[in-house]
């Protein structure tokens, strides 16, 4: 009919589908009371309608168990949605617990993604067809936001603090990624594009585009180079507390608090480390923020992940080694 | 819907037209309740006006409880005690004033009001001193801030609330000022009855809502951690 | 009352013709008019961006303007619609004119300060309209921070300041109002009686004083971050962004209501009066207003799903988003159920009123889908929202506002429209409404994000619609422009009640005395009385 008018993006993920069930589903009920209260007003006004001005309608006030019932049902319909649209919520929030990881950033006007093994794309990403996916990101300047349509998914890049994302694609192709808020003169053309590729040509084309270091190894050369090892001996006994096993556990905090050491509180450390000083330590660490990039941040933050020794960390290790080629190193 | 009976208008009745009722009310009473309404109505939006600082300040120090305690330290205690007082003593001098308007002593009406006046100059002047002083050290951000030590950025933004803060709240005075030197005009000229004293009341309503606010900006921005109960 | 046409009465517009009279006037009818005059300005000035940026989104590339023009278009429309012309519209032009009458009361409680709203008013907007003149502004209407602290290189502090010295306008208004309503009814007229009108005027008030305020301080805030770089919002020094976020939706989603309540009072009084009964279920409509005003302080962060709340906080907003969905439903519910055995009279207000319905139903049931957390994430920041708010703005207080103004358009003047060209101007901007605003539904679910200057060739179709769209509304309201300044000069005489409608303004002339009533009115009746009284032939 119309040349170039399509309803509905396309779905190449796994949660895309849920999401549009969920947006049928409001569809219907909007177009049903949408249709209904339509209805009901055009036959009203005609078939009530009047010529004469001296007319008078019928004496009526009002019926309370009509306005219980229409506030009480829609009322009840919505509770169904919230709650639907929780669930669909969660799982969009909730990643599973093994996600191939990359990390990006936001600058205007473009994005800048990192794989662990060292692969940079600018604008466009790569990724395996059938795997979890977790984009870590942060902006570098104003707000951004990274949005995948096809993935039904996105966060907002906001300087300072990282976001999240993630999305298992189950469909081969090319898809639009947009930023998604605005940033300024050239905000519609920070758009990219994602590549669903099959897990081999993925490997393939990790394999031709690397060309650095991987994340982990990069993040442990800047380790070494910024003394961070003078203070964060690993038996401990150091002016700053090991971070051998570190990541994913809880830390005590001086203050009595206690916090889970994730992305963010690694950052946090790193860039104002006075904030949330370990207990039993003196805040004695230096900030390092102006001096490290985001991307080196990053890095760092990847490389004190591979700390961990248990059997799960080893089991991400060798995800992350399935994800770099092995010739390099 | 209205049946339109005779009604007295506002001549002629049981009241006299009395000189300072506006014609679109019936009666003094109405009047100043109207008034009274108003004023606590304004003074309930200037509640939500600092507030949106208030918000920012309690999130910031939640987040930052040393970098507040440090730069709350480098407040002068001495001179934003001596303010409470005298912004408490204020509104002291200004009921006094709305109680010789009501009871109609014209010239104690004056005295009152100047005095209330007198001591918000007061506060007004000691506030410059204490901002001069913050430019000597340094620490009025944008323009030469330096602050020792890691808190210096959340620190920044401390000294960033407090000028807000307190820079609204002056600029609350001063305008305050003004209306007091209007009331006291008024009062000098003898317009103020029993009967009809209302912008004396209601000026006074405002005095000692911004009397108030102080009271609030006190301990939260120079009090934060006498004690020393951080390192 | 004699009805000669020859004899002419002294009025409200007549009584005084210097320019000093109209400039200096404590007469809330003659400043409801002061504000028409702006607020019509406004309007034009608003709809003048938007035709811009419509003409550069029918060609996916940006060929017609610069992006960063672009960027300043859209940005003003915005600020232009929602400052200037949205919250002020209704409570300003027929809330300042009709209250008091409605009322039974010579004016509102503080004239002066009326006047003085007025004069902050069209100070504010000028100040905004020399900043947008002399440069422009592109943050978005909403001015997020970082860009707009640190890297806009265009006049935010300038707008910044027209619009916290427009906020005073609209504190001072509201809470004129709420004192006119609480002390200067009519004896008589308890609050039970009130017109919904009135009740929608006090809950828009309520929301008003409660929440420009809190808009002043954060515009205020961003100004002296931006001007003197000493600031709350710098992630560099450890400052959040994402707190302007929180503190300028504080006010900004109460001020939705703020720009819908009003009109949906206004359709109360249209429908009742040309269904010739009562307000299916008065009370639940009254309670409803207040409701709305009360919840809508409680839902800001329905803005924010994605900006960085906490998966918990989502919930519990998303939550009471939808309990503040309920009373706009009763409303709709209300008003339909008031057709019901009604003797229904199809004149140009009620024209307007029935395409309300329509309309605001549709933004309203929209705002399910963005409400919904699995949703929002998908939609937000697309053309779904803009889809959605445009329904509810102008579909619904747009139109709403016209559905007013037609109404009480004799009230005010004197004189009659052409009943012809209102209802098919009606039905243009009814249908260009639509073209513009449905293809947009679509357009967001597809991904096509907000505030794009230049965007992918597959969303070319859409958008031609919508530009399309564009233009037939345009012409349906410069239509409504034309027929009304021409009533003004060749408008048959109205009479003083020529709906036969309950209400005391329509107990007075039309135009009303200076003083609004001969004898202080006394209210014996309840609201919509149609069934019982002796309608007055005007």
């Amino acid at each position: 009919m119309f040349p170039g008018i399509s309803l509905f993006p396309e779905r190449a993920s796994a949660l895309a589908a849920d999401v549009d069930h969920l947006y049928y589903f409001i569809t219907a009920v909007a177009a049903f009371f949408a249709l209904v209260v339509t209805i009901f007003v055009i036959f009203f006004a005609a078939k009530y309608r009047t010529k004469d001005p001296m007319a008078v309608g019928a004496r009526i006030h009002g019926s309370i168990p009509l306005e219980l019932a229409w506030s009480i049902i829609p009322f009840l319909i919505s509770i169904v949605i919230f709650v639907w649209s929780a669930s669909v919520f969660f799982d969009l929030y909730r990643p599973p617990d093994q996600t191939l990881e990359i990390y990006a950033t936001g600058k205007r006007w473009m994005w800048k993604f990192q794989h662990l093994g060292g692969q940079n794309e600018i604008n466009e990403l790569h990724v395996p067809l059938g795997r979890p996916v977790k984009i870590t990101f942060t902006s570098e300047d104003v707000l951004h936001s990274m949005f995948f349509p096809a993935f039904r998914v996105k966060a907002d890049a906001i300087p300072g603090r990282y976001s999240s994302i993630w999305f298992e694609a189950n469909k081969l192709g090319q898809f639009h990624l947009f930023c998604a808020e605005y940033c300024g003169t050239k905000h519609s053309g920070m758009v990219g594009s994602v590549f669903v590729m099959e897990p081999a040509a993925y490997q393939q084309w990790l394999g031709g585009n690397a060309g650095g270091a991987t994340l982990t190894s990069r993040g442990e050369r800047l380790f070494g180079d910024l003394a961070c090892n003078t203070c964060h001996v690993s038996d401990g006994r150091g002016r700053g507390p090991s971070l051998a096993n570190k990541f994913g556990s809880f830390e005590e905090l001086a203050d009595g608090g206690r916090v889970t050491v994730d992305e963010a509180y690694v950052r946090e450390s790193i860039l104002t480390p006075q904030n949330k000083v370990v207990a039993g330590y003196q805040p004695l660490m230096p900030t390092f923020q102006g001096l490290l990039s985001e991307e080196n941040v990053m890095a760092l933050v990847e490389y004190v992940k591979s700390l961990r020794a248990s059997s799960e960390a080893r089991a991400e290790a060798a995800a992350t080694r399935d994800a770099t080629p092995q010739e390099h190193k | 819907m209205a049946e339109a009976l005779t009604a007295h208008g506002d001549h002629g009745g049981p009241h006299a037209h009395h000189p300072d009722l506006q014609h679109h009310f019936d009666t003094l009473e109405q009047q100043h309740e109207a008034a009274t309404l108003g004023m606590w109505l304004f003074l309930i939006t200037e509640v939500l006006f600092f507030g949106g600082l208030f918000l920012a300040y309690m999130l910031y120090r939640v987040w930052y409880p040393v970098a507040w305690a440090e730069a709350s330290r480098e407040l002068d205690i001495t001179l934003g005690a001596f303010n409470t007082a005298v912004l408490i003593g204020s509104s002291l001098t200004m009921a006094m004033g709305v109680r010789a308007a009501q009871t109609g002593k014209q010239r104690a009406t004056v005295v009152w009001i100047l005095l209330t006046m007198a001591l918000g100059l007061v506060f007004l002047i000691v506030k410059y001193f204490e901002y001069k002083e913050k430019f000597e050290h340094h620490h009025v951000p944008g323009v030469n801030f330096m602050f020792e030590g890691p808190q210096a950025g959340p620190a920044q933004i401390y000294f960033s609330l407090y000028f807000l803060m307190t820079g609204l709240h002056a600029t609350h005075m001063i305008i305050g000022f003004f209306i007091m030197a209007v009331i006291a005009w008024m009062a000098h000229k003898k317009r103020f009855t029993p009967e009809w004293y209302t912008p004396v009341e209601i000026s006074g309503l405002y005095w000692h809502f911004v009397d108030i606010v102080w009271i609030f900006l006190f301990p939260l921005l120079y009090l934060v951690d006498r004690a020393g109960h951080f390192a | 009352m004699a009805m000669s046409i020859t004899q002419p009465r002294v009025d409200y517009l007549n009584h005084e013709h210097t320019l000093a009279s109209w400039l200096l006037t404590k007469d809330h009818k003659r400043i409801g008019i002061l504000y028409l005059l702006v607020v019509t300005a406004a309007f034009f000035v608003g709809g003048l961006f938007a035709t811009l940026l419509r003409l550069e989104l029918a060609t996916p590339a940006g060929d017609y303007v610069a992006a960063d023009t672009y960027n300043k278009l859209f940005t003003m429309h915005g600020v232009t619609m929602v400052f200037f012309v949205l919250i002020p519209a209704v409570p300003t032009i027929l809330g300042n004119f009709v209250l008091p009458l409605m009322l039974g009361a010579k004016d509102v409680a503080f004239p002066k300060i009326n006047l003085l709203s007025w004069y902050i008013f069209t100070t504010g907007f000028l100040f905004t309209v020399y900043a947008m003149v002399s440069g422009g502004v592109d943050t978005g209407w909403t001015f997020y921070t970082p860009y707009s602290s640190r890297a806009s290189n265009t006049n935010v502090m300038a707008t910044g300041l027209g619009v916290f010295i427009t906020g005073f306008s609209s504190i001072l208004t509201g809470l004129n109002f709420m004192v006119t309503i609480h002390r200067m009814r009519a004896p008589g007229l308890t609050w039970f009686r009130l017109p919904l009108f009135v009740w929608a005027i006090y809950a828009t008030s309520l929301v008003q004083i409660l929440g420009t305020p809190v808009i002043a301080i954060t515009v205020l805030a961003l100004a002296i971050e931006r001007f003197l770089h000493f600031g709350i919002f710098d992630a560099a020094l450890g400052g959040d962004p994402v707190l302007f976020q929180h503190m300028f939706w504080f006010y900004s989603h109460p001020a939705v209501y703020i720009m819908i309540l009003p009109p949906m009072g206004a359709i109360s009084e249209v429908i009742a009066t040309f269904s010739r009964k009562t307000i299916f279920g008065y009370s639940f409509v009254a309670f409803s207003s207040l409701a709305i005003a009360i919840f809508g302080f409680l839902v800001w962060a329905h803005h924010m799903f994605v900006s960085g709340i906490s998966v918990y906080s989502a919930l519990v907003f998303s939550f009471l988003t939808y309990a503040v969905a309920i009373p706009s439903a009763i409303k709709v519910f209300n008003w339909t159920a008031t057709l019901y055995r009604g003797a229904i009279w199809l004149q140009a207000p009620m024209m307007w009123a029935l395409a309300f319905i329509g309309l605001f139903l549709i933004g309203g049931l929209t705002g399910i889908f963005t409400a919904s957390l699995g949703i929002d994430v998908h939609l937000h920041d697309t053309y779904f929202v803009v889809a959605h708010f445009h329904f509810i703005m102008v579909g619904g207080a747009i139109m709403g506002y016209f559905a007013g103004l037609h109404y009480w358009w004799p009230k005010i003047t004197g004189r009659m429209y052409s009943d012809i060209w209102a209802k098919v101007a009606a039905i243009i901007v009814f249908c260009g409404f639509n073209l513009t605003f449905g293809p947009q539904f679509i357009l967001g679910y597809l991904g096509m994000p907000r505030r794009y200057w230049a965007y992918p060739p597959e969303f070319q179709t859409l958008n031609v619609l919508s530009s399309a769209g564009a233009s037939i509304l345009a012409v349906g309201y410069i239509l409504v422009g034309i027929y009304l300044v021409a009533s003004l000069f060749w408008g048959k005489v109205a009479g003083d009640n020529p709906w036969h409608a309950t209400g005391l303004e329509w107990t007075t002339q039309s135009p009303p005395l200076p003083h609004n009533f001969e004898t202080q009115p006394i209210v014996t009746e309840d609201a919509y009385e149609y069934a019982v009284r002796e309608v007055k032939v005007g």
